[in-house]
């Protein structure tokens, strides 16, 4: 079985945010970055899938050269090779154009599977999945918190709202855009980093262009607009901070 | 072209998701500021639920059936709605972000060659160009799109972006019109939604709840906030995060996929805000958030807040606490 698996570069959670100088975008070059956190869970799905039916790992990434520390790293987990679309400019780039890209990139491969990240942690599009699953022509399933291939019938648990859940049989191929929590991520063994290093990275060329074939485009970037005033106690003193909650606990929430 | 806006309502077991009356808020706005007509989409087996939304101020509702509508599918509901719009031609197609439309409102775009411009929270309509505004980052940053081209732009509102309450309701009833639309294969089957096994705990009876997120840092460290909810009488919640790790069960985490709550008090220590985690908490009546990020999101909607580090603040928090109780 050849799963694919899509996987972003996106900025530390913890990172501080500044707008770029244009206005259009964050700046990069004070940022650390680290793979968004649904990828991982999708990554480590298929590591399992392929140890239950064999097969290969194949990861597919769209973003510029510093991308390569989340390919590595998937490498080093378990996947047995890598497309790295290589491109500066695709940061902005709207959902149908990132997919198209990614769509192109493993299109020739056939994949039995694709499986995703259910939403990136910077652009939160929430669509890339399910974009390239249209323009592949396989059926696709959203918010997988499980997946059973026991048997010939791929069957998967979504996840809907406030607590329900739905299980799907799906014709395969098939693309998944999974869930974090599906199952506990695996670490980097010392051996798998070392066999990473003979692992083919191929790099290729975005099929269409940045801004191609794209109706949205960011005007501008900016702090959200505080809707609440908030009561901010302590003045950066933390204990005086508490001293004063415990007061407002007391007097105004009743709840001491 | 001038074809109006339609609006997508949305039902699950033959019962109409109320966010879908954000959505008709929304739609009603943008169609009053570009001088154009709201229709609201229904899709199913039958006109049943297209009926129930006739008392909003609408130019029509079309009621899309097939029986291959009866259960949703990304692959039924997508074809439907694409024969929609390509007998409408819309300007604009507007959806409430809900896990459903996020299932197939990006392919049926896609079939348009376009993406959804998703998870909005406000939009601008002046001289007939519209922007709309979106989160970044988690909630981290805005920013504010324009969408361009030709053909339909299809735009998601985040729940909560736009009242339910406000959208117009009319005087005579919209009307309906049935349209028999075809439907491709249909290449998954669902079975019955379910819920797991009744929740251990049910945080909607308690007053107070004491949050962690992803800041506390690691599974030892959730004694700090046991100790604070003790003290207070409450129950300890958490983040997605922190029930992804296994650190906390499954029925303790708030949001769009854990629990609603609305306690008296609720204490967030180390929670971002992101939505899905807002929604689940943004009614309870005293929000307090311990965060070391002054720009973190959660400020937002918190009464109280103290920028720093949970493990300074909440210990102190407890110490004062215990004076205060004598
Ligand atoms: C479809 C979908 C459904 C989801 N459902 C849910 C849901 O039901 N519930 C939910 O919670 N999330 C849900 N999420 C995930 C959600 O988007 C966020 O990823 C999640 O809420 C982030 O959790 P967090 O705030 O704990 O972590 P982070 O976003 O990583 O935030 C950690 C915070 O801790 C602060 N911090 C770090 N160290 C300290 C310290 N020492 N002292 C003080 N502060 C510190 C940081 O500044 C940061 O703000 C869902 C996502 C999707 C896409
Ligand atoms: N540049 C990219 N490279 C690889 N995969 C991506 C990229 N952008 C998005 N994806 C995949 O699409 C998912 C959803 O992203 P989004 O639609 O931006 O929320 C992510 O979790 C990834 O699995």
């Amino acid at each position: 079985m050849k799963i694919f698996v899509l996987m972003k570069q996106v900025p530390n959670k913890d990172a501080v945010l500044r707008v770029r100088g244009d206005g259009k975008w964050v700046e990069e070059g004070d940022l650390s970055f680290e793979v968004n956190e649904s990828d991982g869970y999708a990554l480590e799905e298929s590591l399992r899938l392929k140890e239950k039916k064999g097969g290969e790992v194949v990861v597919a990434c769209l973003g510029p050269q510093r991308a390569k520390s989340v390919i590595k790293d998937a490498l080093a987990r378990g996947a047995d090779r890598a497309i790295h679309v290589v491109a500066d400019d695709f940061a902005q780039a709207g959902p149908f154009a990132v997919a198209k890209v990614l769509a192109e990139a493993i299109r020739g491969e056939q994949p039995d599977l694709v499986l995703a990240g259910l939403q990136s942690d910077d652009q939160g599009y929430g669509q890339t999945g399910v974009i390239v699953a249209e323009l592949l022509g396989l059926p696709h399933a959203t918010i997988v918190i499980d997946v059973d291939y026991s048997s010939e019938q791929l069957r998967v648990k979504r996840e809907l709202e406030s607590g329900w859940y739905q299980w799907y049989t799906m014709q395969t191929p098939a693309l998944l855009t999974i869930q974090s929590g599906i199952s506990q991520i695996r670490y980097a063994t010392l051996k798998g980093i070392m066999a990473a290093k003979k692992k083919e990275i191929r790099e290729a060329q975005p099929a269409i262009a940045a801004g191609e074939g794209e109706f949205q485009t960011v005007e501008r970037v900016y702090l959200p607009l505080k809707q609440k005033q908030t009561q901010f106690l302590g003045d950066g003193d933390a204990k005086k901070g508490a001293a004063q909650l415990a007061e407002k606990l007391r007097n105004e929430a009743r709840v001491i | 072209m001038s074809n109006g806006i339609l609006v997508f309502v949305e039902h699950r077991q033959g019962v109409i998701n109320k966010v879908s009356f954000e959505a008709v808020a929304a739609a009603q706005q943008l169609g009053a500021s570009l001088g154009q007509e709201v229709t609201a989409v229904v899709l199913g087996a039958d006109a049943a639920l297209a009926n129930e939304v006739t008392g909003f101020k609408l130019a029509g509702v079309v009621s899309a059936e097939n029986p291959k509508l009866a259960d949703y599918t990304p692959d039924a509901y997508a074809d439907a709605f694409e024969k929609v719009v390509r007998a409408r031609e819309p300007q604009y197609v507007i959806f409430p972000h809900t896990y459903l439309v996020r299932d197939f409102a990006p392919k049926l775009a896609a079939r348009f060659g376009k993406g959804l411009v998703s998870d909005c929270v406000r939009m601008k309509a002046e001289g007939g160009a519209v922007t709309f505004t979106r989160r970044l980052f988690q909630g981290k940053m805005d920013a504010d799109v324009v969408a361009s081209g030709g053909g339909a732009v299809f735009a998601t509102f985040q729940s909560g972006a736009y009242r339910g309450d406000q959208a117009e309701r009319g005087g005579a009833a919209a009307a309906v019109e049935s349209v028999a639309v075809e439907v491709g294969e249909v290449r998954m089957q669902p079975e019955a939604p379910f819920q797991e096994v009744k929740a251990a705990v049910d945080l909607t009876k308690t007053d107070v709840i004491i949050a962690i997120g992803r800041g506390i840092k690691s599974q030892e460290n959730i004694a700090l906030a046991q100790k604070l909810a003790e003290l207070l009488g409450g129950d300890i919640a958490a983040s997605r995060p922190i029930c992804d790790a296994g650190w906390l069960p499954i029925d303790r985490q708030i949001g769009s996929s854990g629990q609603t709550v609305a306690p008296k008090l609720y204490i967030a220590l180390g929670i971002s805000g992101a939505i899905q985690h807002l929604v689940g908490m943004k009614n309870a009546g005293t929000i307090v958030a311990v965060n070391k990020d002054a720009e973190a999101p959660i400020f937002d909607i918190a009464d109280y807040g103290i920028v720093g580090d949970l493990f300074e603040v909440v210990p102190a928090l407890t110490e004062e606490i215990q004076k205060l109780k004598g």
